[in-house]
């Protein structure tokens, strides 16, 4: 047991000696948070377009002071032709143009019915649909206001609540995707270099020969990042709650418990990538070229697992970080307990136990 | 091997560096001879390596003067590089390259035109013995053919000087006595040699040792000169004797 | 001089492609990550899980109910008879959002002439939220119109009471609203950064570990051209694997750009020039190749998220706008997409094609000049 302290000590030693990578390693945790926390939001604001209007009557001035108004849209200027129209999507500087056609308030006098053409950038389908659809709503809001005016009977009103994240901020849903990324990315990466690095140095044979076992080697490379991913966790969540007004609305003891779970999966994993690189750039090309866009694509924060077909679902279930960012939503932000969490604990602790016994039976006593 | 008639091709004058208010090497004074096989010695901490770097036109004195094979170390370091060769303690090589690519590799940065390089790698392989392994990489040679081949390559365009920092550490007797009938043959052929060691044997073979201590040349003569003055038989007692009371202990 | 960086790049073409384990990782890994990755990428809302509370149980709300499902946006996953129930839907994932249909609603709205409906949503992920709720209101507002219709014929507002105004939309530029063409860019451009400022970095730093670059900072090898060879194979693996993006693009997505592939290349260049200088910048700052990670990811990281590739950026604040401005792949990511999608050509893509190249100047002018003093 003696023996195990002197290691995990020496591993302390070198890691904290190491004063660049120690920045980076409580360095970027906080500056992502903050940076992600406050910038990032799935909300889409200020979409820049252009309005063209024919007819010029009351109401399309009216309808123009609410879009406007709106901090959904960010009007440019007016393009006269569809020349004109080309070429501001080319340069992108709009992403819709909104052409009230001459005959606009003839139509809505005489017909009562009138057309307005929404003109959508469609290279992003994303902010095409949801920009279209804000226009609609405006619309619409616009439609149901004269509705009312008109007194028509049978309203049917709904009551619309948002749960969880009253105000559609962008930090509920990517601290917790970031968190999961970071902690992931960071745990592996560490790990696995930190390994081949004496692999390569040659300082592993001495150790390997020595009489320690090789479990107590192992536990005293993972202890250090354990440690330090468990300080940035917290320093995470005093981050979130200090700046970015997201709490703890769960247990935190649960939190803590789950996470660490999360975070020895993902030293098991630095482990097994460490045993086949011969070299650091290898360990670290595995982590960083092989891991990075996978974790990020399928963890869920930046694209919905339901969407994706099934084989990637099947794909990310094989994601660690997948059920850590669930597990971090329902206890985090929904205030929910262990029964709500229980199924995805037991997956982060059946994928720990297999990922760790493999690496350990890997993790030859002889050299390749 | 060396006379003392020959033109000097390392002269130092109060060669000094400084950083801030520590002073690695102070008003070092030496020079070395064509064709001299010189020891430069001192104990860690002394200040030889710092002294190599200024020499080798790395490092900028703090003042003093130097001139290598006659170009100035402040002004000429781009044609100081030109005329010496390197060899460092990691040895230098590129353990993923095979021996004959590093040697075409290093030919090349030194100028050497293709025929050139053709005909001094096979020059080189068959001198070293290693017509075989051309094709090896160079990690998995084993260690004393490392050295060699690193000693062949840093004077592979044939300086006038090549600076040698520590090259035998680590290899068996033997081996050593076979690199040191490198550096004599290379010293016949006028290449002054310019050589730091740990290993006192290593001392007696060198025409002229210097000692630093502290940062300054403590003794500088021939190893027979040098066991004379302090009434001793081996240059290991003569640098015990200089070197034991030595303040700084660490580079 | 050319002599000798012709020597320098025969070493270094020699080293990487010996290495066969990176070259996998280098070519292989991103190839199929770009074949793969595109599938999981899809914002695109669709089978929202609603879970319905109704305590009502008449002909109209089993109409709403009907409608919801047909709809197509909408997955029924819970019928239940207590708001408990719907919420502990919500609350273990199993519904995005539920409606609750209050008891005697058809009654009342008859009665009364106006009811409420309650709806709550998962707002965590707010793109969700809004398109849910807001096809959940037009289908409401549709099923609203639908009983105006049958049970109020009389008098019922078609006419000059209540103008109504429709949209015409139509879509440019990707009239399939194929998701691919924006995605597979992204990715492509999110590779190439890794790789050419990462490894650029890595490769210099090993040179520093070894030693290595100390016996060639005695020879006569020029610093200039010592960097010059270590930039160059990155930028040709740069150029090979956006080619080899291309493809896959075209043979496994069908994309094929729209705009000049001059434009396309000249902007590629323009770009790799931006982050192997980057790549310097980290290796003069790192002494140890797990120092030259630890800054890369740390960029890397930063800028797949905030560079536009998956999220947008006009919805930043100003503030963050401003810092994204600063990122070399933000400006390529816009380029490629708008290059392919659009046909944008030069004069287009003008000022984002000089803001690479004025970050580019700055990066690599820094990175010199601290090579210089440090190495």
């Amino acid at each position: 047991m003696r023996q195990l302290i002197t290691f995990i000590r020496k591993e302390f030693l070198h890691v904290f000696r190491d004063r660049k990578t120690l920045l980076m390693l409580f360095g970027l945790p906080i500056a992502q948070i903050i940076l992600f926390g406050f910038a990032l939001s799935s909300e889409i604001k200020n979409s820049k377009i252009a309005i063209t209007d024919y007819s010029k009557d009351p109401v399309t001035e009216q309808l123009i002071n609410k879009i406007a108004s709106s901090n959904y849209f960010d009007i440019q200027h007016t393009v006269q032709s569809a020349e004109q129209l080309q070429s501001a999507f080319k340069k992108g500087d709009i992403r819709m143009a909104i052409v009230f056609p001459a005959n606009f308030s003839n139509d809505l006098t005489h017909t009562g019915k009138a057309t307005i053409q929404v003109i959508a950038d469609a290279s992003d389908p994303n902010q095409a649909t949801t920009i279209t659809n804000y226009i609609t709503r405006l619309i619409n809001d616009f439609n149901t206001q004269s509705t009312l005016n008109a007194g028509l009977p049978l309203q049917i009103v709904p009551e619309m609540q948002f749960l969880y994240n009253p105000e559609l901020r962008g930090a509920p849903n990517f601290v917790p995707g970031v968190m999961a990324l970071v902690l992931m990315l960071v745990c592996t990466m560490m790990t696995s270099v930190a390994i081949v690095k004496e692999k390569e140095l040659g300082t592993m044979e001495i150790l390997l020969v020595s009489p320690f076992k090789p479990i107590y080697i192992i536990i005293s490379k993972l202890a250090p990042n354990l440690l330090i991913s468990l300080v940035n966790l917290f320093i995470i969540l005093v981050l979130s709650a200090v700046f970015l007004d997201l709490h703890v609305k769960g247990s935190l003891l649960l939190l803590v418990f789950d996470s660490t779970l999360f975070i020895l999966t993902s030293l098991s994993i630095g482990l097994l990538l460490s045993i086949n690189a011969r070299t650091q750039q290898a360990a670290m090309m595995a982590s960083l070229m092989g891991m990075m866009l996978p974790t990020m694509l399928l963890t869920g924060f930046l694209f919905p697992i339901e969407n994706m077909p099934l084989p990637m679902q099947m794909l990310s279930n094989l994601v660690p970080s997948r059920w850590y960012f669930i597990i971090v939503k329902r206890v985090m932000l929904k205030g929910l307990g262990f029964s709500a969490v229980w199924k995805e604990t037991l997956i982060l602790t059946g994928m720990s136990l297999l990922l760790f016994t493999i690496s350990l039976r890997r993790f030859k006593i002889r050299l390749q | 091997m060396s006379s003392t008639t020959a033109p000097p091709v390392i002269v130092t004058d109060k060669l000094t560096k400084r950083f801030g208010q520590f002073v690695a090497c102070n008003e070092l004074t030496f020079q070395v001879s064509k064709g001299e096989i010189f020891g430069f010695l001192g104990a860690n901490g002394a200040g030889k390596t710092t002294a190599m770097r200024m020499l080798c036109g790395l490092l900028k004195p703090s003042s003093g003067k130097a001139a290598i094979a006659g170009f100035d170390v402040y002004t000429q370091t781009e044609k100081i590089k030109r005329s010496i060769g390197y060899m460092s303690q990691k040895f230098s090589l590129y353990d993923d390259l095979t021996v004959s690519e590093n040697i075409r590799f290093y030919a090349g940065i030194y100028g050497m035109s293709i025929p050139q390089i053709k005909s001094k790698t096979a020059q080189l392989l068959q001198e070293l013995e290693l017509e075989k392994e051309a094709k090896t990489l160079v990690s998995d040679l084993p260690l004393g053919w490392k050295q060699k081949l690193s000693f062949s390559v840093s004077i592979v365009h044939e300086p006038d000087i090549v600076f040698l920092d520590e090259p035998t550490g680590g290899v068996d007797p033997v081996t050593r006595r076979q690199f040191w009938d490198l550096i004599y043959h290379a010293a016949d052929r006028g290449v002054t040699i310019f050589v730091t060691t740990h290993y006192m044997d290593e001392a007696e073979y060198c025409n002229r040792v210097s000692i630093m201590v502290d940062g300054v040349i403590a003794a500088l003569d021939s190893p027979t000169n040098l066991k004379q003055q302090f009434g001793l038989d081996n240059m290991e007692d003569v640098f015990y004797q200089l070197a034991r009371n030595a303040k700084r202990k660490a580079d | 001089m050319i002599k000798t960086l012709y020597f320098l790049l025969e070493k270094e073409f020699r080293q990487i492609l010996r290495n066969k384990g990176i070259l996998r990782m280098l070519i292989i890994a991103p190839v199929i990550q770009l074949i793969l990755l595109p599938l999981a990428a899809d914002y695109t809302v669709k089978n929202i899980s609603i879970a319905v509370v109704d305590n009502d149980h008449s002909t109209a709300s089993q109409r709403l109910i009907a409608k919801i499902t047909s709809s197509g946006y909408f997955k029924l996953t819970g019928y239940t008879g207590s708001y408990q129930a719907g919420l502990s839907l919500v609350e273990n994932d199993k519904a995005d959002l539920t409606l609750q249909i209050p008891a005697h609603f058809e009654r009342d709205l008859v009665r009364e002439n106006t009811q409420k409906l309650y709806v709550a949503i998962n707002a965590i992920e707010g793109t969700k939220a809004n398109l849910g709720g807001a096809y959940l209101a037009s289908i409401i507002t549709s099923f609203n119109e639908d009983i105006r219709v049958d049970w109020h014929t009389a008098g019922s507002a078609t006419g000059s009471n209540a103008p109504q105004i429709s949209i015409a939309s139509s879509n440019w530029y990707n009239p399939l609203m194929n998701f691919n063409l924006y995605i597979v860019p992204a990715i492509l451009v999110s590779l190439i950064t890794a790789i050419a400022s990462m490894q650029t970095a890595f490769n210099i730093v090993k040179e520093k570990e070894t030693g290595t670059i100390e016996q060639i900072n005695v020879t006569p090898l020029r610093k200039m051209v010592f960097i010059t060879g270590k930039m160059v194979p990155f930028l040709v693996l740069g150029i090979i694997l956006f080619t080899l993006g291309l493809l896959v693009g075209w043979l496994f997505y069908g994309i094929v750009p729209v705009g000049s592939f001059l434009v396309l290349y000249a902007s590629l260049l323009d770009y790799l020039f931006a982050m192997l200088g980057l790549g310097l910048l980290i290796a003069t700052y790192s002494g140890t190749q797990q120092q030259a990670m630890s800054l890369s990811f740390f960029f890397i990281n930063i800028f797949n998220m905030m560079s536009g590739a998956f999220t947008a950026v006009d919805s930043m604040p100003d503030w963050a706008q401003a810092i994204v401005s600063t990122f070399p792949p933000y400006h390529f990511i816009r380029i490629t997409r708008m290059v392919m999608l659009k046909g944008s050509g030069f004069a287009d893509i003008g000022p984002d094609l000089a803001a690479l190249g004025a970050i580019g100047l700055v990066l690599n002018v820094w990175a010199i000049l601290n090579y210089r003093k440090t190495v």
